[in-house]
Order: structure tokens, then C-alpha cells, then sequence
């Protein structure tokens, strides 16, 4: 039932005397919220850079829906269906909410037009939907600069959804937010994500989201997996609880 | 916001005003003014690369095309008509752009700029050295054109001239400030911001920054050619890096924000350096100079930028 989106064989990367990834087998399956994590410089971004094009691994591949995908750039990456997040918000800052996402919203549609204006595209209220979807709709023609961090990022997300991917991967969607509107944004996410039929895979460092909000787990370690399960078995494992979560 | 302010249809009720009102009561300003717009209309390229936060010190090379096209197919083929010449002088530099484009625009910042630099002394050299074809620092004379076939005597050409540069400079704004509000337009100011993001969006920054200089190339010879039929003359100087300097100088003194600021620095621009060569001889320079310094440091925006200002406290009271 469940179809492989991207498949990640052997990828292997090295910066000077670190190794971030030795050898890393995962496939993102299609519907899944996979979870990713493990202790600080264990390579997981490094892993979202490797499969959008971003870095190039030293060795191995990585498909999606059987396509290689290697050695393409993120540009390329992205079209085919793959959007990404960022861990500290990535905006246009010069720009309005909307002016963003219509953006994004032009780039998808391939509307690469000098005649017509931005604002007059016709997916002004499909975006002005996502927006409300993500719960940031009356900051709309507010400048970027001008939210608070929280928004930010779910500006961010908005604009990686405003491109209708298959998959989205999300660098620490919760971090830099109050713990008190954790839970908020990721209950709008997850919601927004089953709503536009993403599948996701998100870097997480709160135990409670990952237990919450993850369909799979997948624990790296000094640029390799060290299991990959249920999260309801992965954060019982008595090496994952002592390692990763500290208890 | 999109849509025209009526501050800008104001400024474009004075600009027209002021192009046919001035000549008609001070004729020697009529080349003034046509110089003005057809700057002006360079101008508006520079304000289209600095969108993407990119200088270009070498924009004189379009401009010295635009020029040069016009002076070589007067002095080979025989003086031309001056609608002729406002569609050659853009497609030559327009093609040259677009070849000099596909390399600069793996630049940017310092590099970006220096590299246009590189490329249009290297044609300000050829037209000083190849001295058979170019007549050399000498320049080509330009002929008086004819206008769709016609001969014109020199002040009644002076007066078309300056209208139909007029139109031109019209419809290169209205038509600069609708590309500014597009989505290339605004992938432009995005390659300034967050250039990685654009490229997470599925989108080519380089294409997007190619396109916007092949349109500033083209603007910059469009405003060569009518420089040249104005001042009758053609020299390598209007390729020299100096050249490019002035038109990056008049951006920023109007104001880079919107396609308006392009006229509004060349005509103080230009006002301040006819009005001080005449009474003060080599001190204008010293006079923009510190015009210049003073509005980068009380008025970053330009001159547009001070109107807007004015306009939006007067709105408050």
C-alpha cells in the first residue's frame, strides 16, 4: 500500500574529520509523518541537504518515485515534488505575506511573466486558503520582517505547500517557538499536511511532538541510523531513552 | 499599492508638463530635456538590476552600443531615419546583452559589477584603438535624421525629437514599473533577499537575473541611440567606465525603488550640471557631489523616496 517517495542507498559525506553520514538507507514512504532524531551534529540536516540537492553526497543515491536524483540541483529537486522547509525561517523579507506566496504560487504554475502583475495572479485565494489553513491569514500584507518568529515559520511551511509537493521536509518546524504554541503549530501542520495529502518528514528534538505527531521514527547517530521503527517502540528502546532522549 | 499612487500621477503630470512647457519657453533647454529623458530611460535598467541588489559598472557599454549603432550605419549605409535608428540601437545592445548576460550573471555584488566593468572597457578600448573604423577619441558625427522619411529643419527636429523621446520615456516606465510588479519582477528583489529560497521554489535565480539585465541592456541602448541624435555626436566616452558611474550616480539620487526615480535623478542630474558648467565651470562636479552625499545620508531613498515622505506626512494632518 505503501509507495516509496524517496529512497535514500549508502550516502556517505564527509567535512574535514567529521563524518555526517556513513552510509545512510532510508526510504520516506508515501503518507507518513517520519520523524528524524538524534543528539546535535549527528548529521540529520545534513541528510535534508543531500536530498534536495543542496549537498552532493561523496557516495550513494537518491531517488525519488525511482527517479535519480543525485546530482541534480534544488531547483530541479523541488519541481519534481520535493519542498523543504527551513529550521530558521527562509522569506523573501522585502516582501508581503501574500507577495510571497504568490511567489511560489507563480513558480509551480511555471507563470514566469514580466506582463502581469503578482498580485492579480489567479491563485491569490487559493493561497489566501493555504494561509488560512496554517492560521496566518491576517498577516497577509504584512511585510515578512514584520512577524514574530512563530508566524515566520509557518510562513515558511506555507510557502514549501503553496508548491503542492508529494513530500515535505521540515528542519525543526517547532524550534525558536514558545513551548506553550508547540502544540498549536503542530496540530495546524499535521492538519494542513493530511488536508493537501503531503507526506512529511520533519528533524525534531521535542520527544512529545515526536510521540505525538510521527507515524515512524527514524534515531541517527553519528551519521548513521540507528534504528528506525513505531515511535511508540523506538522511544522505549533502552539505548535510544539513555542516548538521544537523556533519561 | 500595486496600482498608481496619485503621487506618481502627479510626477507624471510634471514630467509631461515640464518636457513641453521648458522648450517652448526657454528653447535652449529643449536638448536639455530630451537629454534628461533619454538618461533617464538608461537610468530605468540600472534601477531594474539594483532591484536584485546588483550594480552594474559597466552599463555604458549598452549605452555606448546604442550610440555607435547609430553612428556607424550613418557613417556606412548613409544618414537613417530616426525610427529606424530607435529599433536597431536596442536590438544590437539587446543581443550583446544577452551574450555578455549568460556570463555576468553567475556573479554577484563586487564581482557582478566588476565583470560588467571588465567587459565595457574592453569595448571602450576597441572603439578608441580601431581608429579606421571609429575615427577613434574623435567620435562619428551624427546627421540630423529624418523622422518616418522626412526631412525636418534643426528646431523643428529639435521639438519632435524631444516628443517622441518623451513617449518613449513613457512607455518604458509604465512598462519597467508593470515588470516590477510582476513575478519576475519580483523574483528580482527575491535574488536580493534569499536568493537559496528562490532556488527551493523551483526557480532558476540566474534566468531571472538574465532576463532583467537582457531588458536593462535594451533600455540602455535605446537611450544611446537618442543621446547620440541629440547631441549629434558619438565618442568612445559614452562606452567609459565613468560614463556607467553616472548612471548608477543618477539612480541613486532618484531613488531606486520605482521606475520615477530614473527621471527625477537625471533631471537634477543634468539641471544642476547645465546650470553650474555655465556659472561655475568645472565645480558642478563638486556640487553633485555633496548633493549626493546628502541624500545618502538624510534621504536613502532618493529624491522619490523625499516626495513620498512629504506626501504621506501631508496625508496625516
Amino acid at each position: 500500500m505503501s509507495n516509496v517517495l524517496i529512497s535514500a542507498r549508502g550516502l556517505k559525506i564527509r567535512f574535514g574529520g567529521v563524518i555526517a553520514a556513513d552510509g545512510i538507507d532510508l526510504d520516506v514512504l508515501e503518507g507518513e509523518n517520519l520523524a528524524i532524531i538524534g543528539p546535535n551534529g549527528a548529521g540529520k540536516t545534513t541528510f535534508l541537504n543531500m536530498t534536495t540537492g543542496y549537498l552532493r553526497p561523496q557516495a550513494g543515491s537518491v531517488s525519488f518515485l525511482g527517479k535519480d536524483i543525485t546530482a541534480l540541483p534544488p531547483r530541479t529537486i523541488t519541481k519534481l515534488g520535493v519542498a523543504r522547509a527551513f529550521q530558521i525561517p527562509q522569506l523573501f523579507l522585502e516582501q508581503t505575506v501574500m507577495e510571497n506566496m504568490l511567489m511560489s504560487a507563480a513558480a509551480r504554475t511555471g507563470q514566469m511573466t514580466g506582463f502581469r502583475r503578482l498580485m492579480d495572479l489567479p491563485e491569490r485565494a487559493e493561497m489566501e486558503a493555504l494561509l488560512d489553513l496554517v492560521g496566518v491569514r491576517a498577516f497577509a500584507d504584512r511585510r515578512t520582517f514584520e512577524l514574530p518568529e512563530g508566524q515566520r515559520k509557518l510562513v515558511d511551511i506555507a510557502l514549501a505547500l503553496a508548491l503542492k509537493p508529494r513530500v515535505l521536509l521540515m528542519d525543526e518546524p517547532t524550534s525558536g517557538v514558545a513551548s506553550a504554541e508547540k502544540m498549536g503549530i503542530m496540530d495546524i501542520l499535521t492538519n494542513a499536511l493530511k488536508q493537501q495529502k503531503v507526506s512529511s518528514v520533519f528533524v525534531e528534538h521535542d520527544m512529545e511532538m515526536v510521540e505525538r505527531y510521527a507515524s515512524r521514527v527514524a534515531v541517527w547517530s553519528s551519521g548513521k541510523i540507528q534504528i528506525v521503527g513505531p515511535p511508540s517502540e523506538v522511544l522505549q528502546n533502552a539505548e535510544v531513552r539513555a542516548h538521544v532522549i537523556g533519561i | 499599492m500595486a496600482r498608481l499612487s496619485n503621487l506618481h500621477r502627479v510626477l507624471i503630470a510634471i514630467a509631461i508638463a515640464a518636457s513641453i512647457i521648458v522648450p517652448a519657453l526657454l528653447p535652449s533647454w529643449t536638448t536639455l530635456v530630451t537629454l534628461i529623458l533619454a538618461k533617464g530611460i538608461v537610468v530605468l535598467g540600472i534601477i531594474i538590476l539594483l532591484q536584485a541588489g546588483q550594480v552594474s559598472f559597466g552599463h555604458a557599454m549598452f549605452f555606448g552600443l546604442g550610440a555607435y549603432s547609430v553612428a556607424f550605419w550613418g557613417k556606412y549605409l548613409g544618414t537613417g531615419d530616426l525610427l529606424l535608428y530607435i529599433v536597431i540601437a536596442p536590438v544590437v545592445a539587446t543581443l550583446v546583452g544577452a551574450l555578455v548576460g549568460v556570463f555576468v550573471v553567475r556573479y554577484r555584488e563586487i564581482f557582478f559589477g566588476m565583470l560588467n566593468l571588465a567587459f565595457s572597457m574592453v569595448l571602450w578600448s576597441l572603439l578608441e584603438k580601431l581608429y579606421h573604423f571609429t575615427n577613434g577619441a574623435d567620435g562619428i558625427r551624427v546627421a540630423r535624421p529624418t523622422i518616418a522619411g522626412m526631412a525636418f529643419p534643426p528646431e523643428t527636429f529639435q521639438y519632435l525629437l524631444l516628443y517622441i523621446t518623451l513617449a518613449l520615456a513613457l512607455v518604458a516606465s509604465f512598462a519597467v514599473q508593470r515588470y516590477l510588479d510582476s513575478p519576475l519582477g519580483h523574483m528580482l528583489k527575491a535574488i536580493k533577499t534569499n536568493e537559496t529560497r528562490l532556488e527551493y521554489l523551483g526557480v532558476s535565480a540566474r534566468k531571472v537575473l538574465l532576463i532583467g539585465y537582457i531588458i536593462s541592456a535594451f533600455l540602455g541602448g535605446l537611450g544611446g541611440a537618442l543621446v547620440t541624435v541629440a547631441q549629434q555626436i558619438a565618442t568612445p566616452e559614452f562606452a567609459f567606465w565613468t560614463k556607467s558611474g553616472e548612471f548608477v550616480f543618477i539612480a541613486i539620487l532618484g531613488g531606486t525603488a520605482n521606475a520615477a526615480g530614473a527621471f527625477a535623478g537625471a533631471a537634477m542630474f543634468e539641471i544642476v550640471r547645465f546650470l553650474a558648467a555655465a556659472k561655475l565651470a568645472n565645480a558642478w562636479q563638486l556640487i553633485l557631489g555633496v548633493v549626493l552625499i546628502v541624500i545618502i545620508m538624510f534621504a536613502p531613498s532618493g529624491l522619490i523616496g523625499l516626495l513620498k515622505r512629504g506626501a504621506a506626512s501631508e496625508g496625516k494632518r
